[in-house]
């Protein structure tokens, strides 16, 4: 009986971190926002406005739940649901360091592919069920966009898997650091198992994962719905998208579940290609820099600040670039993402079987 | 289609180098400079934000904001009430029955104001009152922000006599009125007598 206690237990604490992420991401996004546009953000709740996320989530805790007359009230209460659980249990196949996985499945990366592509259901079902003109043209927007650009990010990331030859994320996490039962090729030439640190990581590894990488952060963005691909919200035609009839929990559970996938997909990349939570810095001789910072709490650690500044540069994107249009959207998607993805994935066969071989 | 995608590149990169720098110089905040600063220009970078009713930017004394009246050396010609382009002077007077006062410029007071208020909420800061004001006692102020709970505390009032005080001046004046009427009566009597 015992292991339902740790079930319980394991997806408490995911739970807690995506709600606390979510408002340390909050904050931090308006912040970034300010200072980048000359201006100071919240500075009123607490120190330096710290406690504005916090005082925001207790307003919309006390908001009435609003449903539309005319809405279809069954699939306008699942959906923010059905949303969000499709991202958090996106989670429970991340490993945070060595050994510290909530579940080590041999198909981990299909696995979180599936379930996320389920969000797109969700808000569909928001869309859908809202009977609003504006929530049903950005929840076919958000579709149409997510489904499109979860081609490239899946082909972006095979690349990434046919290198490592496993999809299980914990397995791909060891074969890029000191800790790896196989031999490590610094671009295909130098063994590096002994030295580790950055020199490790796939994108080293082969340096054509650098430009899959890239690939995968553009189409990763389009998938949590950012600008600048964010026009199934588009405040400036669409009021705000899917999400135009919710208010209250119900809202702050689809904000919620936006945040967390924006860790999600940073941390799937983190995973893939950078290293996962191995450490950034390489054995010297006789100094054991990777050694030293090899470790269930410097895994965590590592893994957390790697994304943490992933998340922080798709926030600085977005309060860089403006909205593509639709049909930029789809033919920047299906002409350059997508032959690109395919080009890599034709360099990772070929490094496969002659660089590594 | 190369050259496009090279575009795109180069833009974007140039647009996120330009954020990352103001990001960066956030660390600089704007100084708090009266505009007679000759500096005030100066600072070109950093955050702009004044934190308002924490920090203000200091005024010039000549600044030309709320009105205020100096009701001592008002003569209550009535004059500020009538070009008011938005009315939100409202004025009224008692005949006083001998001369009050003189004003500090010199001009003899013969009306008392009962009445002398200012909507703030209709004023449009016009200025157009201080100009014909013939004794300048409505003035404008560097004082700008006042804001209530009520409208109508936005009402300003400037009149320095009491409710009892007017009555009496009014009671005072209808005396007189009905003192004149009847010596004017009288003589024309006397004249008809004759």
């Amino acid at each position: 009986m015992n292991f339902y206690l740790t079930y319980v237990l394991v997806a408490t604490a995911l739970f807690a971190f995506t709600a606390l992420f979510t408002l340390f991401a909050l904050y931090s996004e308006r912040k970034i926002s300010a200072f980048i546009q000359d201006r100071l953000g919240p500075m009123e709740v607490g120190k330096y406005g710290s406690l504005q996320a916090f005082a925001d989530i207790l307003k919309m805790l006390q908001k009435e739940f609003i449903i539309p007359s005319a809405a279809d009230k069954i699939l306008f209460t699942l959906a923010p649901i059905v949303i969000f659980v499709s991202v958090y249990l996106g989670f429970a196949a991340l490993p945070w360091a060595p050994d510290v996985i909530p579940s080590s499945l041999n198909l981990g990366i299909f696995y979180i592919f599936a379930i996320l592509s389920m969000e797109t259901i969700g808000i569909l079902m928001a869309g859908w069920g809202s009977n609003n003109k504006y929530a049903l043209l950005g929840s076919m927007r958000s579709v149409a966009q997510m489904v499109s650009y979860e081609i490239p990010a899946a082909i972006a990331l095979i690349s990434a898997v046919m290198i490592s030859q496993s999809l299980n994320m914990q397995e791909i996490s060891i074969k890029q650091g000191i800790l790896s039962p196989e031999r490590i090729l610094f671009l295909g030439v130098w063994d590096v198992k002994a030295i580790g640190g950055f020199l490790a990581w796939s994108i080293f590894q082969a340096p054509h994962l650098i430009i899959a990488y890239v690939i995968y952060f553009i189409a990763s963005l389009a998938e949590c719905n950012r600008a600048p691909f964010d026009i199934p919200e588009a405040e400036s035609e669409l009021v705000a998208g899917f999400h135009v009839e919710y208010s209250g929990l119900r809202f702050a559970f689809i904000f919620l579940a936006e945040y967390s996938m924006m860790f999600l997909v940073g941390m799937i990349g983190v995973i893939l290609f950078l290293g996962g939570w191995n450490s950034p810095v390489p054995n010297i001789g006789s100094i054991k820099l990777a050694a030293w910072t090899t470790g269930i709490g410097w895994g965590i650690f590592w893994i957390v600040v790697k994304t943490l500044i992933v998340v922080a540069v798709q926030i600085w994107i977005r309060w860089t670039l403006p909205r593509l249009r639709v049909d930029q959207l789809m033919s920047f998607c299906w002409k350059v993402l997508t032959p690109l993805a395919f080009l890599c994935m034709l360099i990772s066969g070929v490094w496969r079987l002659t660089m590594m071989s | 289609m190369n050259s496009a995608l090279l575009n795109v590149i180069k833009t974007v990169g140039k647009g996120l180098r330009l954020t990352l720098g103001h990001f960066f110089a956030a660390s600089e905040s704007r100084k708090v400079k009266p505009v007679m600063d000759n500096n005030y220009f100066a600072q070109d970078s950093g955050t702009t934000t004044i934190q308002y009713p924490h920090q203000k930017l200091p005024l010039p004394e000549v600044g030309r904001y709320q009105l205020d009246v100096e009701i001592d050396d008002c003569i209550v010609c009535d004059l500020c009430a009538k070009i008011c382009p938005v009315d939100c002077i409202e004025i009224e007077s008692i005949k006083a029955t001998e001369a009050i006062g003189k004003t500090s410029d010199g001009t003899t007071k013969r009306l008392y104001a009962a009445k002398f208020d200012i909507d703030m909420a209709k004023c449009m800061y016009c200025g157009l009152c201080t100009v014909v004001c013939p004794t300048e006692c409505i003035i404008m102020t560097d004082q700008y922000d006042r804001s209530t709970l009520k409208l109508n505390e936005m009402i300003y009032k400037f009149s320095d006599m009491t409710q009892a005080e007017a009555e009496e001046k009014r009671i005072a004046l209808e005396k007189l009125n009905a003192e004149r009427l009847a010596a004017k009566e009288a003589a024309m009597q006397s004249t008809k007598d004759k």
